[in-house]
């Protein structure tokens, strides 16, 4: 099956590859540009470990032809943080303790930014409604909602340590 | 595994019909995919052409006009529906419907085109859009014809869509005064599809009492969303209690044709009808109650 050109900008920067047009937008993160931050889950559209941020919206990357982005500007978790300056969000997710085995949480800090970006002072019902579709096995959801309220709170601010 | 298929982006209606004319043989339409690529990933379905209507902007819209009502395209997205304030404003039925449907992910990226012609039973829009007495524009090459969505559902995700055709539009009428909408699932976790589910939309006459009209639609309750018309009989012309609501519930679930499946028994489905029907048929109701006042 012949290759399809995909013009892609991941994090800023502009790629251009043949792929075949099967490939899913995880599949091409992950094994052609390299992106192994956003995880593959369950590869059937019901974790959204795998979410990215495309024209910054969050989608499931294992449930989109990576073809059907053509054009599209993509974020994954290697782009929320600027050179070694974490975000506000990842600040918080770790001094709460966010993270157990650490599988979801690319997908808990896209969908928190998205959540965040649209309402930067999220009720607690209005988190849990925002990383509703993400799913964590080890279900450490209350440190995770913890660290999304922390920055709505105005804890965490921009650039500070 | 995802078989391979040869890769054809529309950019137009027009273009999309070309396309679709030309590989009438092997195609399939994909706008966001939300339902087919687990369905294509599963090998269930293996088009040789897909035909990607994602970014035909001219079905990207919602429209609302006092007298012809809600028109939505039918490459918009769920989220643009639930985040619509016209919606809001003149349907809030469907806004409460998105906000249940699915992840915020997949409501970014799927559409309410595509989930019609998935013709999933489960599916949330079906039902509501049947309760608004809704319709679908169709296109192909050189002709639009439109059906009640009534009567778009065929079978088990089989939609009265012709080899050549592609759903263009969705048309919801003004709702008639002194109308109420109601629409719930059953599920375990949140945002699931429903084991059951159902929409009701209740018109009371001047009076503020009788029942004018009824519509009451089940999902995953039968092959295709399904109109329970006996039940809507036995509300039209009376006085609404919770006497004929419970006749109501029980002709409902009669009148269900549900399947026994991993989630619920068919007993357990139709007890499931029945509750919600009495539930539904009464949110709407009382919520009438206060229009027509």
């Amino acid at each position: 099956m012949e290759k399809q050109l995909l013009r892609i900008t991941v994090n800023n920067e502009h790629h251009e590859l043949y792929i075949k047009p099967k490939k899913l937008l995880v599949e091409v993160l992950r094994d052609e540009l390299g992106l192994t931050g956003t995880k593959r889950g369950c590869n059937t559209g019901a974790c959204c470990a795998c979410t990215v941020l495309l024209n910054g919206k969050t989608v499931k990357s294992c449930s989109v032809l990576a073809i059907q982005a053509d054009g599209c500007e993509i974020r994954t978790v290697e782009g929320l943080a600027s050179g070694a300056e974490l975000t506000p969000l990842q600040r918080s997710f770790l001094d709460h303790g966010a993270y157990q085995c650490g599988f979801c949480t690319s997908g808990m800090l896209i969908s928190a930014t998205a959540l965040l970006s649209e309402n930067p002072t999220p009720t607690l019902d209005q988190i849990k409604e925002g990383l509703h579709g993400n799913l964590c096995r080890c279900t450490g959801y209350n440190s995770i909602i913890r660290a999304v309220r922390a920055v709505g709170e105005d804890k965490y601010e921009e650039g500070s340590k | 595994m995802i078989r391979d298929f040869i890769y054809l982006k529309a950019n137009t209606a027009g273009e999309a019909l070309d396309l679709i004319d030309k590989h009438k043989e092997d195609y399939k339409v994909i706008c966001g995919g939300q339902s087919l690529l687990i369905l294509m990933r599963q090998g269930l379905v293996a088009p040789e052409y897909l035909i990607d209507i994602k970014n035909v902007n001219e079905l990207n819209y919602i429209r609302f006009d006092k007298k012809d009502g809600l028109r939505i395209g039918a490459t918009t997205t769920h989220r643009a529906v639930e985040s619509s304030p016209l919606v809001l404003e003149a349907y809030p039925v469907l806004v409460n419907m998105e906000e249940n449907l699915a992840s915020i992910q997949t409501r970014n990226w799927g559409t309410i085109g595509g989930n019609l012609c998935h013709g999933d039973p489960a599916g949330d829009p079906g039902p509501v859009f049947i309760a608004l007495n809704g319709s679908v524009k169709i296109g192909s090459k050189g002709k639009t014809r439109t059906l009640f969505l009534e009567d778009f559902f065929v079978d088990y995700f089989e939609t009265a869509l012709e080899e050549g055709e592609l759903l263009l539009e969705v048309h919801l009428p003004p709702i008639p005064p002194r109308t109420a909408l109601a629409y719930e699932k059953f599920n375990i976790i949140k945002n699931d599809q429903g084991f059951v589910s159902l929409a009701a939309a209740i018109t009371l006459e001047n009076d503020g009492l009788v029942c004018k009209d009824a519509r009451i639609v089940l999902g995953a309750a039968a092959p295709t969303p399904m109109r329970i018309r006996e039940a809507e009989r036995l509300l039209i012309g009376k006085k609404l209690s919770k006497s004929l609501l419970e006749k109501a519930g029980e002709k409902a679930s009669e009148e269900a044709d549900p399947v026994a499946d991993v989630h619920a028994s068919e007993e357990y489905r139709r007890h499931l009808v029945r509750s919600l029907t009495k539930k539904m048929v009464n949110k709407a109701w009382e919520e009438a109650k206060t229009l027509a006042k």
